[in-house]
């Protein structure tokens, strides 16, 4: 969803005039964000927004109050302050927000966590700003976590004999222990190195 | 049996703890912030420890279906400790975040004067952020830090009902009924209270307003007794509800009055269920 999306949807839930003036109180004072940013969830709520989808209503207030305060060094400071569902939600607004690619150590930060949430919402639309070497460790980590690799956007885009190798060589530790790669690992491997058949002449 | 065991120290206990718990009930605990055993030496070791306690442990918990909320403070051993008096101004930006459910454990250690102004100071957030306050009581000198507390409780002005005054004993637990707060007991396996020794008081002053806990923590301690002890409350002749009503929803009623207690399924859920903590890796 879009942020005029997210502000439209939103429009319809019961706190959005607490939404609405905290809206007006961060464009007036920036310094006035945290508090806000840290009670959306308890005021908007946890349900999500529309039918289906990942942006619940206090994340997607979260993210109106980000696009609001716009400052990359800003946003970064409610991330590191944040408990894991801000965090969350910060990851998850960055696609929306015109930042280029200043966040790109809020990704690291959430590549190098043991929670898989964080993990997953790193290698959304905006690891399109990661560089190859640490998409591809963010990807394997995954497998590791088992981490579905529907959270990876353009996975097979991406994907190349880099990390087909890595893939190979975690598969064959796992062999080495009786043990498989989760089912979709297996498929992007083979995705990646047998060849497409051949098409009937 | 549903537990909810309302302070036990996660951060110190292993997984085979959270395992166990689960298996025998423990659906909810709530972690206050203390000390961890080595002194703290700056400001910077509490937020990166209040991290933890808001992002990773919930997470560690919700791994085996366990519900997992903190309280946070300063704590009145550290807080005679002049590097960590920055730690208050820290305060207001955990007090505001979803999973903190109450301001603790503050109170007395030594009761110093800076003991003193830590505990007011406190007391004063949890008016201002709307949460119930959860209090220690020292361990030496037990009776008369609990009457120094109480009468610090009452010039604070929070509602004695907003507050739980923990680690009661038989010869504490009077004064704390009379001053309408909860009344908070720590089964041991050797110290503070046992499984017995609760069903004796719990015979004497009923099941209103009191909370039964593990407090287990990196020292000698058992986070099952919170289970033994409501075993020993069904053999000694207290029904179902009663031990429902002291394991479980009074430990919610009093979380609750801060608004933000959620004890709805995990969003961490069991869709990664254990894979990180286990390892499931190579």
């Amino acid at each position: 969803m879009t942020l005029d999306e997210l502000r439209a949807a939103l429009a319809g839930v019961p706190e959005w005039a607490w939404l609405a003036d905290a809206l007006v109180r961060v464009r007036a004072d920036p310094d006035t964000v945290g508090p806000f940013f840290a009670r959306a969830e308890r005021k908007l709520g946890r349900e999500p927004l529309v039918a289906d989808s990942p942006w619940t209503a206090g994340r997607a207030g979260r993210a109106l109050l980000l696009a609001e305060v716009a400052d990359p060094e800003r946003i970064a400071m409610l991330y590191r302050q944040g408990d894991a569902a801000e965090r969350l939600a910060v990851l998850a607004a960055l696609p929306l927000l015109d930042l280029g690619d200043a966040a790109v150590p809020l990704l690291h930060d959430a590549l190098r966590t043991n929670d898989a949430r964080l993990v997953a919402a790193a290698l959304g639309p905006y690891a399109a700003h990661l560089d190859a070497d640490t998409w591809r460790q963010g990807v394997v980590k995954c497998v590791f976590m088992g981490i579905p690799l529907g959270a990876v956007d353009r996975l097979d885009d991406r994907a190349d004999q880099a990390l087909a190798g890595m893939l190979a060589a975690l598969a064959q530790e796992r062999a080495a222990a009786d043990r498989r790669l989760p089912a979709d690992a297996v498929a992007l491997l083979n995705r990646l190195t047998v060849p497409p058949p051949r098409k009937q002449e | 049996m549903r537990i909810f065991d309302p302070h036990i120290h996660m951060t110190s206990r292993t997984t085979d703890d959270y395992r166990a718990m689960a298996a025998h009930g423990v659906q909810a605990v709530v972690e206050p912030a203390f000390w961890l055993g080595q002194p703290r030496t700056n400001p910077g070791s509490f937020a990166d420890y209040f991290d933890s306690l808001i992002g990773w442990e919930p997470y560690r918990a919700a791994q085996f279906g366990i519900r997992h909320h903190a309280t946070i403070a300063l704590n009145p051993k550290e807080a005679n400790d002049p590097r960590c008096r920055g730690v208050l101004d820290l305060l207001p930006r955990y007090l505001d975040k979803d999973g903190v459910v109450a301001v603790g454990e503050i109170g007395y250690d030594s009761m110093t004067p800076a003991e003193d102004e830590a505990f007011a100071a406190q007391l004063a957030l949890a008016i201002e952020y709307e949460l119930p306050a959860l209090v220690h009581t020292p361990h030496r000198d037990k009776a008369a830090g609990t009457l120094r507390t109480l009468d610090v409780v009452a010039a604070s002005g929070i509602e004695p009902g907003r507050v739980a005054i923990d680690h009661l004993n038989e010869v504490t637990v009077g004064l704390v009924r009379d001053s309408g707060c909860w009344m908070g007991f720590s089964i041991y396996p050797e110290t503070k209270m046992s499984p017995p020794r609760m069903v004796e008081i719990l015979k004497e002053y009923g099941t209103e307003r009191i909370l039964v806990n593990s407090a287990a923590d990196w020292g000698h301690s058992d986070p099952l007794l919170t289970v033994a002890t409501g075993e020993a409350l069904l053999a000694a002749g207290f029904t179902a509800d009663d031990v429902d009503r002291v394991l479980w929803r009074n430990p919610v009623e009093f979380y609750a009055q801060s608004g933000r207690l959620d004890l709805s399924a995990s969003p961490a859920g069991p869709s990664f269920a254990g894979s990180s903590i286990a390892r499931g890796g190579s």
